[in-house]
């Protein structure tokens, strides 16, 4: 009988063969002005802040605060996973992707308790985003001390 | 009855499925298959307030609902077999509680469907009883949260990747009876040819469903052409695409007979899924519906399905493991 075995060394070639490719093109443009229109938002909105008075680094802080909370208020109401699917990176790099991750998280595990459910399990994807990005900054704080 | 060649049990005897129902989301509904369903969801909670207690109560009302079609009581079912894919079981668990009848948890993966079905039909076959119930469900939801992100997450998923469906499909496995008949299985091994990516689990699986396949061709002594169908559980537009192609490597054409519950279930361009569907209840819910439907009409005589799983967690993958992957078959034939 034919042994399933014999086609093991090809079959990841195999495999490659078969898989739809990822249009790199496609998803870069979308990715590009998706972010860009966040981006131009938060840039927008902290223009709006120093209109009404605030001073630029205060206008900036709070851009990024009504940032998370417009992407809070999306995650909640079912739109951001579908701009983040469109939009990929372009909707996960800025602070509105890291706060859908929290967000999505929190409404997930929020039935499993605040204790154990949310407040354990709210960083499972922002987590390793707060360790490395952490550890980045500590790195980059020892370079620039000496330099 | 008998155990013939490498590992296949022939029913000499063979156990009738007398009556199937099936459940399935919306989504699922609004595919090509949505008429066949005979219990269509409104929502994907089902007046719950988690996915796993959704997950149960679909399981709940597909048993009763294959209960009320067959016109019988939870007592007149000797033993249950049934499983899903939520950690310890336990949708079967809470879906299954209430009814009383002797139950056996089982964990496939996604071949549950072929696990449980080639178990009743064992039992019955045996002389062990008359009156059996198997089947599963998945709750895409519930699995997305349990394997992957939560369900808001704004991810994108992979092109290979394939959309768990909310499903569940269980039939009734009697001695005699009217229907079609459950002429042999051959139980599958598990089979690992180093598949490691978790968003392609149609490649993971694809070697497990055609060593089945040859297993039983071999063991019966048939060809692809003595079957009107060969069906496999949810294998995914490119998982069945590898699956006719090694299958033909090895010396066996199934092109001309072979399909894919996690094909057939969605219609890929305008439901957007990627590589079709899969979970227990994509081939529970489409044979339960669909096929069974088509064997009761005659449009379909002789039909081997093959429900596949992937056996892996995600800590397993995230660990480096391998995706091994399974499948049963079970030959179903209408007079």
């Amino acid at each position: 009988m034919a042994n399933i075995k014999q086609i093991k060394n090809e079959y990841q070639e195999i495999v490659k063969s078969h898989s739809p490719k990822n249009k790199v093109m496609q998803n870069s443009l979308r990715a590009f002005w998706v972010g860009g229109i966040i981006c131009t938002v938060g840039q927008g909105l902290s223009n709006l802040y120093m209109y009404y008075g605030l001073s630029k680094d205060d206008a900036s802080m709070v851009a990024t605060v009504s940032l998370v909370l417009l992407s809070a208020i999306f995650t909640a109401f079912n739109i951001y996973d579908n701009i983040g699917k469109y939009g990929g990176a372009g909707a996960l790099i800025p602070i509105t992707g890291f706060a859908n991750s929290m967000v999505s998280a929190a409404m997930e595990y929020k039935k499993e308790g605040y204790i154990y459910g949310m407040g354990a399990k709210l960083f499972t994807i922002a987590g390793p985003v707060i360790v490395f990005g952490t550890i980045a900054s500590v790195i980059i704080g020892i370079i620039y001390y000496f330099v | 009855m008998g155990h013939i060649g490498k590992q296949t049990i022939v029913f000499k005897n063979p156990p009738v499925i007398t009556c199937a129902y099936s459940s399935a989301g919306p989504k699922e509904t609004e595919g090509p298959l949505g008429a066949y369903f005979d219990n269509k969801l409104e929502d994907e909670l089902l007046g719950e307030d988690t996915w796993e207690k959704a997950e149960s109560k679909l399981i709940k009302q597909t048993v009763q609902g294959l209960l009320n079609k067959a016109n019988k009581k939870p007592e007149d079912i000797q033993y249950l077999f049934a499983g899903d894919l939520q950690n310890q079981v336990v949708a079967s668990t809470f879906g299954l509680k209430d009814f009383n009848i002797p139950f056996f948890g089982l964990y496939g993966a996604c071949s549950t469907m072929g696990e449980s079905m080639s178990l009743a039909s064992i039992m019955v076959a045996g002389g062990m009883a008359d009156l059996v119930m198997a089947g599963t469900s998945s709750h895409y939801c519930a699995a997305e949260k349990q394997f992957r992100f939560p369900v808001e997450y704004g991810g994108q998923r992979a092109l290979t990747q394939q959309w768990t469906v909310t499903a569940s499909g269980f039939v009734l496995i009697s001695r005699c009876g009217v229907g079609p008949k459950i002429e042999a299985i051959t139980p599958g091994k598990i089979v690992d040819l180093g598949i490691k990516d978790a968003f392609n689990m149609g490649a993971a699986m694809a070697p497990a469903a055609v060593d089945t396949i040859l297993a039983h061709l071999e063991d019966t002594k048939q060809k692809p052409s003595d079957f009107d169908a060969i069906i496999t559980g949810d294998l995914g537009n490119c998982g069945a695409d590898i699956a006719v192609d090694i299958a033909n490597k090895l010396g066996v054409d199934l092109s001309s007979v072979f399909n894919d519950c996690g094909k057939l279930i969605f219609d890929d361009k305008n439901q957007d899924t990627h590589c079709g569907g899969s979970g227990c209840g994509c081939s529970g819910s489409v044979f339960a519906g669909y096929l069974y439907s088509q064997l009761s009409r005659r449009n379909l005589k002789k039909i081997l399905l093959v429900p596949t799983g992937a056996l892996m967690s995600p800590g397993s993958t995230q660990q480096g493991n391998t995706i091994p992957g399974i499948a049963h078959a079970v030959s179903i034939v209408m007079d």
